[in-house]
């Protein structure tokens, strides 16, 4: 959907539910994901529907992902870290578990 | 970078949000001698409108356009006040007594502030059209964000819809970088030229009037515009597909991705929370802060700059922010020097000029505002408009009660993409105005934070030893 204007600043790797993603500096989480082409962060609680990053400025919480372990983290207000570890976020939530 | 644990317990004047109202703010009151401290939660400063204004890869300026390269002064002149600047920092409390709440790389610090000013600004107004959650349906802002910051364009088929100066503006911006866009869909109605029309004179003297025509030929000469009345994205893992009708029949046009805009609204979350009246304003279809004339809000020691007052764009944003900094000044220092607020007021009238026509104008349709059978209302718990209007009709009255029967509004975007909506969805199925019905009440913390940051709260001996036993 995004292609980058120039290959600037230096590049910072990433993994992503595991895989190695080539981010920039000065990316975002939900930035980086969307130039790497990955199609959803998360699926929804209600009905396990998947989502994408859709206002990048902190107000939608769609860009949802789990980083460095800690869950529900919003990917647009986060910069890339080199070896950061980000996890889409799964499943529908368990109700009156 | 500030950590947590360098913040003063206290500062004199406290700044949440870090774009052209913050900045300026904070520049004219540390300037003042006010010790100050601005909180903003994106990564640098500038806001939406200068956002990376400090650290963009689009070095070429005439992509983003010289309005945007304004902002490098604003930031330029906070870092040299003396203000303590600190990105990464999201507040996520703020009460009647301007103890502020901040979380800093994890750890979560209580601030008191003798006097508050939220330059939160505005968010993108909600457009709840058919799919509007399935992955690639986006806002133009998000577009432009990532085009400002991290300098990526839209490749692929790309489409924008909707209504407002930043839908042309990103348009401009985007054929600038080379990237193409395949249609734009204008959801304006025709009719709003009648209430606008009145206003043209004042517009046309503003300096936005000439920017808008020269900005709208630019795109008209390269991207084919229809005119909508109904839009659907379609597709089941993803928009494959967006859908429009318009008096001439029904069209489809194949899109990787779907870019939804209809205008910005106050974002509302902090100063609700904080406990400061907000009223409906019909014109502009959004609850904004009841202030008076330095931005004072109906919480002493509170005052509401920018967007976050009311619609009036960036530079105004600045114009407002000192005006209510030197309000801060005045009741912090009596004795110290401040500008001439007459200049600054008569700047700031002359950005509010032709505000009514663009507002007028650009004023969404019902139907993309409120609306029907099972297009999601509240994304976060989707709810659709089919469940809120049946709840409705079924006695209940306002959004809070909403919350109870539906969860719409208590999902971690804690209703700022359904607020609006719900409102005045309650509204139309009761007869009622926006006013009338009222808005959900927010409460702390209006940012998630996690146990561990509630538990870095630094206490003392007393408060310790008061809960135990």
């Amino acid at each position: 959907m995004f292609k980058r204007l120039a290959e600037k600043g230096p590049a910072i790797a990433i993994t992503v539910d595991g895989k190695t993603v080539n981010a920039h500096a000065g990316d975002t989480v939900a930035a980086a994901l969307l130039a790497a082409g990955i199609d959803h962060c998360r699926t929804t609680p209600v009905t396990g529907a998947p989502r994408a990053p859709y206002c990048l400025m902190g107000v939608c919480f769609d860009c949802l992902v789990t980083v460095d372990g800690v869950g529900s983290r919003q990917g647009c207000l986060i910069p890339v870290r080199e070896g950061m570890k980000v996890e889409t976020q799964l499943g529908r939530r368990e109700a009156g578990r | 970078m500030t950590a947590a644990a360098d913040l003063a317990s206290s500062y004199e004047l406290v700044v949440i949000g870090g774009g052209p109202a913050g900045l300026a703010a904070a520049s004219l009151a540390a300037r003042a001698g006010v010790s100050t401290a601005l909180f903003d939660e994106n990564p640098g400063v500038g806001g939406q409108i200068y956002r990376a204004i400090t650290s963009t890869p689009v070095k070429d300026r005439a992509v983003l356009g010289e309005d945007y390269w304004d902002g490098a002064a604003l930031a330029d002149e906070a870092k040299a006040s003396g203000a303590l600047i600190v990105n990464g920092a999201t507040v996520w409390s703020l009460d009647r007594q301007r103890l502020v709440g901040v979380s800093i790389g994890g750890k979560a610090r209580v601030i008191e502030a003798g006097r508050v000013i939220i330059a939160t600004g505005s968010q993108e107004r909600p457009f709840p059209i058919p799919g509007w959650t399935l992955p690639g349906v986006m806002t133009v802002g998000a577009a432009q964000t990532v085009l400002k910051a991290q300098g990526l364009v839209v490749c692929e088929r790309t489409v924008l819809a909707g209504s407002g100066p930043l839908l042309w503006l990103l348009a401009a911006q985007t054929l600038r970088a080379g990237g193409k866009i395949d249609a734009i869909l204008d959801t304006t109605p025709r009719r709003n030229w009648l209430q606008a029309a009145v206003h043209l004179p004042d517009f046309a003297l503003s300096p936005y009037f000439a920017k808008g025509l020269a900005l709208l030929r630019e795109v008209r000469a390269r991207v084919p515009v229809h005119r909508v009345d109904r839009i659907e994205a379609v597709g089941a893992d993803r928009v494959r597909e967006v859908v429009f009708s318009s008096a001439g029949g029904t069209r489809r046009l194949p899109v990787d991705l779907l870019l939804l805009h209809q205008g910005v609204v106050p974002n509302v979350n902090l100063a609700n929370a904080a406990g400061v009246t907000h009223v409906w304003n019909d014109r502009q279809l959004c609850f904004v802060p009841v202030l008076d004339a330095d931005f004072g809000s109906s919480v002493p020691g509170i005052a509401v700059a920018g967007d976050g007052a009311g619609i009036a764009g960036g530079t105004a944003a600045a114009e407002r922010g000192r005006i209510a900094a030197i309000a801060a000044v005045r009741a912090l220092k009596p004795d110290a020097v401040v500008p001439d607020t007459q200049a600054i007021r008569q700047r700031l009238q002359r950005e509010e000029m032709g505000r009514a026509f663009l507002d007028w104008l650009n004023r969404p349709a019902d139907g993309f505002r409120m609306p029907e059978g099972e297009t999601i209302a509240c994304r976060c718990e989707e709810v659709t408009a089919q469940q809120v209007r049946e709840t409705a009709r079924m006695g209940c009255e306002g959004p809070n009660q909403m919350k109870a029967f539906l969860r719409c509004g208590m999902g971690p975007c804690q209703g700022r993409l359904c607020g609006l909506t719900v409102t005045e969805l309650i509204a139309e199925e009761r007869k009622a105005t926006p006013d009338e019905v009222g808005y959900y009440r927010l409460r702390p913390p209006v940012k998630p934070i996690t146990l561990a940051e509630l538990a870095s709260l630094p206490i003392s001996e007393a408060e310790r030893k008061a809960v135990e036993r």
